[in-house]
């Protein structure tokens, strides 16, 4: 279980572990579906922040003029990834940083924990990071006994809540204000500097004892944790797009940092920014221009961190990259617009897709990058209405819809090649059995209307026994016709 | 997984297992874009969707300067426009009326603008030596100038030259007030990005601070200064 020491000394928070095993789609759907809490916090977080977008959308003249351009660029920057890379590691290191190769998430892990040892800290601050949590870097800190504080807001809220992220932007969307006032008074005195006793549900309050019980933290800190928005290949440059000021925090006052940073997260050059800096905050959270950025490049001599390392993730984006087809994802640069935009994550929320990344980008991305060997990860492309919402807000174009029908295609020929039959695959062989010859198809007729005839006023068939269940649980089955379209064309023939 | 550590204990160089992760990844790469045709450096001309017309914008035309106090104010900043006679003496004002009594003052500012500020009653605390965080924490805030403002979307940005002062300076105090000389302000962000592109090369890093810290983590309701400067105030001198 979770260790717990004094307030001195670091504790080491599960926060953010995943809950284990994921469930496959559908069953964590309807787990989500019955917390109503999660559900109105959900509609009132992606239909405001939609808005929002839709506003900036709109006073932007240029808007899908930039969309061409920022997909063409990460295009260029994809297809030749290769040489870009090594553009951006020679400059890194020419600025005074240390670059380092994962290409898998346990060798990047293995790579942070060696580097935070090697400081002799025994904790890190963290800035929110989708590729840390990606490769569960927390925990396998943890395992060596470091402790990784999150410092974003909403981040806090998840790892002392012992919870997992529910949406990218606003990861702790699903918890209201009462709970959180409860988690900062029960969890924060257990690890720093405790909240208040007087505290109230007022979100001014709560921010305001999470800055002092951060803070402490903050001035601390030997180490801080980053991920990267982009990586600029011409001149090294990190940039770290944020609102609280936490990442501020974590980049400037530590004396080591570590970056870790997904291989697609590269632009060409510094210009290249002026697209990603007009489309990413309006995109992401609907303002013109999000509370803070920084952007720095190596080591700066008598600023900040003198110890600057960049990990360069491959974790599975090779392996898209070699797919013409799904090359595009890797163009993603995780604003989160097509999650409020989708109807089926409006509903259920991040926690139903059992990754750090869900909604459209999310169900093509987690299979690609974790295999189509489970379940869990086969079910996600079908979470999905195909209704093409999401290709309309994508700032970088990614044609979501396309990718997720190539997602399902691969999930249905891995279930082909499995040995254990499918329902599906049985369905589909069934199909093309009953249509292969005309008196097989006149066999299959007879017997559907004949069941219709059975079925007497009844429009609809309710819920059948498995396995006819995994389909009209959640749908009626219409009642076949009483008569098949043959009989019907041969009396009108005579 | 920790396992994994055995390949490189803490006191080894992580040189050698970086150097063989560096290979694979590398190759997989390479393999990957089998069908990207190999070449010599990628040109920028290669699509021409990249070439985006510009300037954009409300901004392109009419009052930048007034579109940048209007922007900038819209996150919750307080700007106020003067000529760059009054600038010290108001901005000292603002800071006074604030209960700001100690701050730091970067040293390319001290000429500028520690009379007015000495002036007013408000000390100065030079970052030099540096001071620790703790003693920036200590403070009741901070005044420093800036690189660009962009009118588009209300930014400021810092490229922490010597009238900015290191990055801590502006980040641990509670209050940050910025004083923007007119021409430094520009219509949008492309123009922006070009202005900044000798601080990029010439190493230094970039702040970009669009109104003060804020959050909507909690029921999205906004909150103003989680952890940055609680309060910005901007003066702008034409
Ligand atoms: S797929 Fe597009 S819309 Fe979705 S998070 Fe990525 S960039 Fe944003």
């Amino acid at each position: 279980m979770n260790p717990r020491i004094g307030p001195d000394q670091p504790a080491v928070p599960t926060g953010s572990a995943k809950p284990a095993p994921a469930l496959p789609f559908p069953a964590a759907a309807r787990r989500e579906l019955a917390n109503p809490q999660l559900r109105a916090n959900l509609r009132k977080a992606t239909s405001t922040i939609q808005a929002k977008r839709a506003l900036r959308q709109a006073e932007t003249p240029d808007w899908q003029e930039l969309r061409s351009a920022a997909a063409a660029i990460k295009d260029r920057t994809l297809r030749h990834l290769d040489h870009y890379l090594l553009q951006a590691e020679a400059a890194l290191i020419e600025a005074g940083a240390q670059v380092h190769w994962a290409a898998t998430a346990d060798e990047a892990n293995a790579i942070v924990t060696t580097l935070v040892k090697r400081t002799g800290a025994d904790e890190v601050v963290k800035v929110k990071s989708m590729a840390t949590q990606e490769i569960d870097l927390n925990e396998a800190l943890a395992k060596a006994g470091i402790a990784a504080w999150e410092t974003d807001l909403a981040e806090l809220i998840v790892q002392l809540g012992h919870d997992t992220p529910s949406h990218i932007l606003v990861p702790a969307i699903h918890r209201n204000r009462a709970e959180v006032r409860e988690i900062f008074l029960a969890e924060m005195r257990l690890n720093g500097a405790p909240a208040p006793p007087d505290l109230t549900n007022d979100p001014q309050e709560l921010a305001a004892a999470a800055r002092v019980h951060l803070r402490e933290k903050f001035l601390r800190a030997k180490v801080g944790i980053s991920g990267g928005n982009f990586l600029v290949a011409e001149t090294g440059t990190l940039v770290i797009v944020e609102s609280e000021g936490n990442g501020r925090m974590c980049l400037t006052l530590p004396q080591t940092l570590i970056s870790v940073v997904g291989i697609e997260k590269l632009v060409p050059t510094f210009q290249d920014l002026e697209v990603f800096m007009r489309l990413l905050p309006r995109s992401s959270t609907g303002e013109r221009m999000n509370p803070y950025t920084s952007m720095w490049t190596g080591v700066t001599p008598g600023d900040g961190p003198q110890e600057v390392h960049v990990v360069l993730i491959d974790a599975g984006r090779g392996k898209a990259l070699a797919e013409p087809t799904a090359r595009p994802m890797l163009r993603c640069i995780r604003c989160s617009a097509c999650m409020n935009a989708c109807p089926v994550y409006q509903k259920v929320g991040g926690h139903a897709y059992g990754s750090v990344y869900p909604g459209p980008i999310g169900i093509v991305l987690t299979p690609q990058l974790r295999g189509f060997g489970a379940a869990q990860t086969r079910s996600l492309p079908f979470a999905c209405t195909l209704c093409a919402a999401c290709a309309d807000v994508c700032p970088v174009k990614i044609p979501l819809p396309d990718l997720i029908v190539h997602q399902r295609n691969k999930a249905a020929r891995h279930k082909q090649r499995e040995p254990r039959p499918h329902l599906e695959t049985l369905a589909i062989a069934g199909a093309g059995w009953a249509f292969r010859r005309g008196w097989h198809l006149g066999l299959v007729g007879r017997l559907t209307s004949l069941a219709g005839r059975l079925a007497g006023s009844r429009t609809a068939i309710g819920p059948l026994p498995w396995p006819a269940s995994a389909w009209t649980r959640a749908r009626d089955l219409p009642v076949p016709a009483r008569r098949t379209f043959r009989q019907w064309w041969k009396k009108q023939q005579s | 997984m920790v396992e994994e550590a055995t390949v490189m204990s803490p006191d080894q160089p992580t040189g050698q297992a970086d150097a063989a992760s560096r290979q694979r990844v590398l190759a997989t790469i390479t393999g990957a874009l089998s069908d990207v045709s190999p070449g010599p450096e990628p040109e920028r001309t290669e699509t021409t969707a990249e070439k985006i017309s510009r300037p954009a914008g409300p901004a392109a035309s009419g009052d930048v300067i007034g579109l940048f106090a209007e922007r900038c104010a819209d996150y919750g900043a307080t700007v106020v426009r003067l000529s760059s006679g009054r600038a010290t003496a108001e901005a000292a004002r603002m800071l006074v009326d604030r209960g700001v009594r100690r701050i730091a003052l970067p040293a390319g500012l001290l000429a500028e603008a520690g009379p007015a500020l000495t002036n007013s009653g408000i000390e100065i605390v030079k970052d030099d030596p540096p001071l620790a965080s703790a003693e920036l924490d200590q403070l009741d805030g901070v005044v420093t100038a800036c690189r660009v403002a962009i009118a588009e979307t209300g930014t400021l940005v810092l490229d922490h030259s010597v009238n900015q002062g290191r990055r801590a300076l502006t980040l641990v105090p509670d209050l940050h007030l910025c004083l923007v000389r007119g021409n430094q302000v520009v219509p949008d962000v492309p123009q922006a990005i070009s202005r900044l592109y000798p601080s990029i090369l010439a190493g230094l890093p970039l702040t970009w601070v669009s109104g003060p810290s804020a959050t909507v983590d909690i029921e999205l309701t906004r909150v103003e200064g989680v952890h940055g400067p609680r309060t910005l105030l901007v003066v702008i001198a034409e």
